[in-house]
């Protein structure tokens, strides 16, 4: 068991207890276990699990950003993270067609940006990276 | 005539007291609004204290030693002035602090033959410093009653770019700091590079920092997260600047509210004095004009009649 809190500059999203976290790292995916040892990374645009304690398990989009673990906490810092309850799925599958159709004629940093978004919202929010298949 | 005085009187203590209620209601306004303003400073420490933890952790495991964001330039020929100040007036000495503690810096900069320039965020700084002709690069404005991290990090941006390209060798914040309700004071903090005070840790906590394990590695999380760190003490900064200008708002429309009952009460004093003088020369005139007129004969028959007869 341990600590895990998802802080944005606002406010703190999250915190509570947990058995699991897995997020994404600028290298590469990776999976905390209580007692990790201490630890630092800059995260990627991601969706971030979180297995509570009770079982349930607690979805994040976290846009870039930090985590560090040291005494068995867990801090997600991150300028934009929502909790996938506050996330607009319908939103975030119009931005990723719109980002898909752009990137279709050509390269765009803006709307490479927006498709990273959009995914780690609609995986935060059931997984389905498919076209209209997850739309419900 | 004597009237027209007590019409006047009243005209204006109608105006005193309209006045009176805006600022009675723009007092009430700013302190329901200190409330939210202070929360938003309490919400933001979380951010702000972890990612300085983060920061220190990194410079504990030796990372960024060539980063001049971190170590400075050795030799400061330039230095940035951000300061953080209102849109609008009717906060009292609010801006003015602010101006002054800067205005200060400036000059004992400019005396020390250092060069400086100010990033004025909140249109009456900008227009401070535009009208007497200081050094400006940019401004910002629009935000200081209510400021969102997206306005911390388009700040953060511009002075980092200005300090990267070499433009500025410092940067400092001017702003008011929130103590309480009842106080709040002008502080000068260093921004860029950043204090060498910040970095060694006072906590004990970085002594873990050699035991960390980093990914990607040290100096690449460093480089993400010095802007992220200049943001998070340019949001703290206009959070605490937005609540210290409800707070000097909301006395100084109390002041305003007090003048204007002070003023209604003086004015209602001599509009009654006119009243009353306007009334006694009414009756002067009246009592003079039925003397001269039908009364002059009766009179003097009056006493002649009864006055000699009692003296003699």
């Amino acid at each position: 068991m341990m600590t895990v809190s998802v802080v944005s500059p606002e406010s703190v999203l999250f915190t509570g207890e947990a058995t699991q976290v897995i997020t994404r790292t600028l290298s590469g995916e990776i999976a905390f276990l209580p007692h990790h040892a201490a630890f630092l990374g800059a995260l990627a645009e991601c969706h971030t699990r979180i297995y509570l304690v009770d079982g349930t398990i607690t979805d994040v989009a976290i846009h870039g950003g930090f985590v560090e673990v040291s005494n068995n906490k867990v801090n997600l810092l991150s300028d934009v993270a929502e909790l996938a309850d506050d996330i607009d799925r319908q939103r975030a599958l119009v931005a990723k067609e719109r980002a898909e159709e752009i990137l279709n004629h050509g390269q765009d940093a803006h709307a490479s940006a927006a498709l990273a978004r959009a995914h780690a919202r609609l995986n935060a929010t059931g997984g389905v990276t498919g076209t209209a298949a997850g739309a419900h | 005539m004597a009237g027209g005085q007590e019409r006047i009187l009243r005209g204006r203590i109608r105006s005193v007291q309209a006045t009176k209620k805006i600022t009675r209601a723009m007092e009430l306004i700013a302190a329901s609004r200190i409330v939210k303003a202070q929360q938003r400073v309490h919400a933001a420490v979380p951010y702000s204290e972890q990612i300085t933890e983060v920061v220190k952790d990194l410079a504990a495991a030796g990372a960024g030693q060539g980063s001049p964001l971190l170590v400075g330039r050795g030799d400061v020929k330039t230095t940035c002035y951000v300061v953080i100040g209102a849109d609008r007036g009717l906060c009292g000495g609010y801006n003015a602090g602010v101006q002054r503690a800067a205005e200060g810096e400036i000059k004992a900069d400019v005396l020390a033959g250092r060069d400086y320039t100010i990033v004025a965020i909140g249109r009456k700084p900008d227009n401070y410093f535009r009208f007497r002709g200081y050094h400006r690069s940019t401004s910002f404005g629009g935000f200081s009653d209510n400021p969102t991290y997206e306005n911390a990090r388009q700040i953060g941006k511009c002075v980092v770019d200005l300090f990267n390209d070499g433009t500025v060798d410092r940067v400092s914040l001017v702003y008011t700091r929130f103590i309480s309700t009842g106080s709040q004071e002008v502080v000068l903090r260093p921004l860029v590079p950043l204090d060498t005070t910040t970095m060694v840790g006072g906590d004990g906590k970085a002594d873990a920092g050699g035991d960390y394990e980093f990914e990607p590695d040290p100096t690449a999380i460093l480089e993400t997260l010095l802007p992220r760190y200049v943001e998070a003490r340019i949001y703290a900064a206009l959070l605490n600047a937005a609540a210290s200008e409800y707070a000097f708002k909301q006395r100084a429309m109390k002041n305003a509210t007090d003048n204007a009952e002070e003023l209604i009460k003086n004015l209602a004093r001599i509009m009654n004095r006119a009243r009353q003088d306007s009334i006694t020369t009414e009756i002067m005139e009246i009592v003079s004009g039925a003397e001269a007129l039908g009364g002059g004969k009766a009179k003097a028959v009056r006493y002649v009649d009864i006055d000699p007869p009692l003296r003699r």
